[in-house]
């Protein structure tokens, strides 16, 4: 039975390792400035900790195995000197990781979107993203869902009519944005929470009814990505789709004069 | 051998019904708990199934229920989590054998308060007729998930089973909070005030141990869980809006509710979620050190370390809640702190990886099937614990949150791990609550299909989260991207069926042992621990009148120069015992 448990771990061991290494699914090519560095820690992560997966099941197997060799169990209660040196070992290795980790999380979210960034209001509704552009005034209108919201009439939003400045705002159901350039995106909700995850940019972040969520990315290559909705928003969340359209600054400003 | 003792031969003639049914004997209420569960988990399994057969085929015809609507995949979704989460993990680990064998270990011939005992389990029995009811109602159930984030689960309109179906839903969570609070102070106060003469905290088996911490942490966890869903109700049903933001319109519906902040449900239902996990795994942490020593033959590795090790991780637990919110709009300082003290809380649970290993190491070990399920709990804690550290870090875990990567995490640490347990202790300790032994040949094949059934069903799902697939999506037509994803998911689907079908094995393992497995031994594993003083199965006396003196630690196996490889812990002390601690 030992060698039995102990050969079915090192299968189970095996199988993983492989499915890891050979991957048949992985990350989409990573099109943001900061995927780069969102990989790489992955990378780190994957090698640390499937090491320590691949060490972990092997001592379990072997001690599982050593077993066959002894005629009586050995009396031992424990080792404080052993008990100490693990207990900081994992610790160190735990907290270099998680400190390279911060570091990370600081470059994404503590640093200020440029001065020239364009603006993007994204709002998630059941189910459908839109994306609010403020026009050539730079101002978005007021809005007022519960007075003016009607899809049909072409207005989702509730867009105030009264408001001269959301007269020229433009409200798209794709996003469209330049590359190599920040976009400043305030994420909001009409109904329910919806999380806006485009995994080409390794990109998510949920909006949330009653908040404005500021915060921001930086495309760095030209073609289309998938949205997706990450947070479970009702029955037609799994078909919550839009696209995201990286276009050349060019094709940015004529596709705003079109609009 | 001992035929098996029935309960009847108590020496106190009561009616049936105060016998089997409503009864305050511990040891009753243990099994009612232990049955609750079973029914639970085969309902919760079937449910799973239904939706992994949804996934892969969508319009396949399903038997009496024909084909699943996206509603009813979330329906299904809702109730496989809290059926799980509540009535299987958090129900038999700690409920049900804790109920049974908690008073047993510590020597004590009931809990300190067995009406409230008996109260407890009624409540969780109504609790759970009111969450399945939901399924009976218009509309359905809640298509809102376990976690019921609001708006979501605030406004009727925002989808099929938002109105009854999800005010049964908070009804039945808050009578389960009720009972399990109930519960827990039973625990505590048993461990505290009803300890046999002897039974110092530090000569507790693990077991006991890891029952206290968790009741500890039940009593503060699902009071607060307590106070979010009545406060969810009356934003549903009286008009307050804690949760609820103003200017909503859902559905074509303006909401009249106006200040109430959602994030505030997420950090109230995590500040509870969190503790939650451990709830459903420290009873399975402390059953697989106790198992790891009774079948290697050789004390824990570590006792005191393991000790503390169990009040770290319940102390910390309560300090890690705010990573599952690193998406959520929380403010991004708030991520450095829950990172942390994230990663602080893998350091005890690391420490006890590591006595386990050592616990085994050098042992001559018994290969049972409750040895094996342990060793199975350890190769998936092993597994399942390695992706928290990396979830921990909010950068990572923002582009995988709410991923199958975070599906196959908890997976392998909540669930299959704590099954594992769940399993491993119904081997062991079956004959003392059905005086019978199970059958080892099935309940090896048993562990075979589960072992790697648990890790040809999860481990692919890491995949399909780096991918970006996202979690609790009912079809996966949807995106370009998912649907690329379709081959692996049916290969889940296939291992899912067929690990579910291997549990048929233990369920007749389990129905056919109950009435026809050998009579059992009164200590048929040549355990330490008090319990097996008593004949199988344990008399509904208990200890009786007599109370039994604790002379030895619980983990005193193959001490040198002795002629039996355990020594009891009531074993008189006779002589001058070095090991007596």
């Amino acid at each position: 039975m030992a060698v039995a448990l102990v050969l079915a771990l090192l299968l189970i061991v095996l199988a993983c390792v492989w499915l890891f290494v050979a991957h048949p699914w992985w990350f989409p090519v990573g099109v943001s400035a900061q995927s780069a560095a969102l990989d790489h820690q992955f990378t780190i992560a994957l090698w640390l900790l499937g090491a320590l997966f691949v060490v972990g099941q092997i001592v379990l197997a072997v001690s599982l195995l050593r077993s066959r060799r002894k005629q009586q169990s050995g009396y031992s209660r424990g080792d404080w000197r052993l008990e100490i040196a693990w207990t900081l070992a994992i610790t160190a290795i735990f907290f270099w990781f998680n400190i390279s980790g911060d570091r990370l999380w600081s470059s994404m979210k503590l640093q200020a979107s440029d001065a020239n960034a364009v603006q993007v209001e994204v709002t998630g509704a059941q189910f459908q993203w839109y994306f609010r552009y403020p026009g050539p005034d730079g101002k978005l209108g007021r809005t007022n869902a519960q007075k003016f919201a009607k899809a049909e009439e072409g207005n989702p939003l509730g867009l105030d009519p009264s408001d001269p400045a959301g007269v020229d705002d433009i409200v798209s159901t794709s996003m469209v944005v330049p590359v190599g350039h920040d976009v400043d995106l305030n994420l909001r909700a009409l109904d329910v929470i919806h999380s806006l995850f485009i995994p080409a940019m390794r990109f998510k972040q949920d909006t949330v009814p009653g908040m404005d969520i500021h915060t921001h990315f930086r495309p760095v290559r030209i073609g289309n990505y998938e949205i997706a909705c990450a947070e479970l928003c009702g029955t037609g969340h799994y078909r919550m789709r839009a696209v995201v359209r990286v276009v050349s600054e060019e094709e940015f400003h004529a596709w705003l004069l079109k609009k | 051998m001992p035929d098996p003792a029935p309960i009847s031969a108590a020496p106190v003639t009561r009616s049936f019904l105060r016998r089997y049914v409503f009864s305050t004997d511990h040891k009753v209420i243990g099994r009612q708990y232990f049955f609750l569960s079973l029914a639970a988990v085969l309902v919760g399994s079937l449910l799973s199934l239904l939706m992994r057969i949804h996934l892969v085929w969508p319009h396949a015809a399903i038997p009496f229920l024909g084909e699943i609507k996206p509603e009813n995949y979330l329906g299904f979704l809702t109730m496989h989590g809290t059926l799980m989460v509540f009535f299987v993990l958090s129900t038999v680990p700690q409920n049900g054998f804790g109920t049974f064998f908690l008073p047993l270990q510590l020597g004590t011939s009931d809990m300190a308060f067995p009406p409230l005992n008996m109260v407890g389990f009624w409540v969780s029995l109504v609790s759970f007729l009111v969450l399945l009811a939901a399924f009976f109602v218009p509309g359905g159930a809640s298509v809102a998930g376990w976690t019921q984030y609001v708006p979501l689960s605030a406004v009727p309109a925002a989808g099929p089973g938002e109105g009854l179906g999800t005010d049964l839903w908070l009804v039945s969570i808050g009578l389960f909070c009720l009972a399990s609070v109930i519960s827990a102070i039973n625990f505590v106060t048993t461990t505290l005030k009803q300890r046999a003469t002897g039974m110092d905290l530090m000569r507790m088996p693990l077991t006991c141990w890891a029952w206290f911490v968790t009741a500890i942490l039940s009593l503060l966890a699902f009071s607060v869980l307590t106070a979010a869903v009545i406060m969810l109700l009356m934003d549903r049903n009286a008009g307050t809006s804690f949760f609820v933001p103003g200017g909503l319109m859902v559905n074509g519906h303006a909401v009249d509710h106006a200040g109430g902040s959602a994030l505030l449900w997420q950090h109230l239902f995590w500040f509870f979620g969190h503790p939650e996990v451990y709830i459903a795994v420290l009873p399975g942490m402390g059953l697989t050190s106790h198992l790891l020593s009774v079948f290697s033959r050789k004390p824990v590795f570590g006792y005191k370390a393991m000790v503390w090790a169990t009040i770290a991780i319940g102390a910390l637990g309560f300090m890690v809640w705010g990573h599952h919110m690193f998406a959520s709009g929380m403010d991004p300082y708030a991520g450095f702190a829950f990172s942390t003290l994230t990663t602080a809380i893998a350091v005890p649970s690391a420490i006890k990886t590591f006595n386990w290993v050592a616990t085994l190491y050098g042992g001559r070990i018994r290969f049972a099937t409750p040895l094996l399920f342990s060793a199975g709990f350890v190769s998936l804690f092993i597994t399942g614990g390695l992706t928290g550290p990396l979830l921990a870090q909010p950068a990572l875990d923002v582009y995988l949150h709410d991923t199958y990567f975070v599906v196959a995490h908890f997976h392998l640490i909540m669930a299959m791990a704590g099954l594992f347990a769940v399993f491993a202790a119904t081997y062991f300790w079956f004959p003392k609550m059905f005086g019978r032994m199970m059958n080892e040949r099935l309940g090896r094949l048993h562990f075979w299909i589960t072992l790697f059934g648990s890790y040809a069903i999860f481990m692919p799902m890491h995949l399909l989260g780096v991918a970006g697939h996202p979690r609790r999506y009912s079809e996966l037509t949807g995106l370009q991207y998912v649907a690329a994803m379709a081959p692996l998911q049916r290969f889940i689907t296939l291992a899912a069926i067929a690990t579910i079908a291997g549990q048929i094995i233990f369920l007749v393992n389990l129905f056919w042992s109950m009435f026809k497995g050998p009579a059992a031994e009164a200590n048929p594993w040549e355990c330490t621990t008090l319990e097996w003083t008593l004949p199988s199965p344990a008399p509904s006396k208990g200890f009786g009148d007599h109370e039994p003196i604790v002379a030895h630690g619980p983990y005193e196996y193959s001490i040198p120069g002795e002629d039996k490889d355990f020594l009891m812990q009531d074993s008189p002390a006779t002589r001058d015992n070095r090991n007596a601690s």
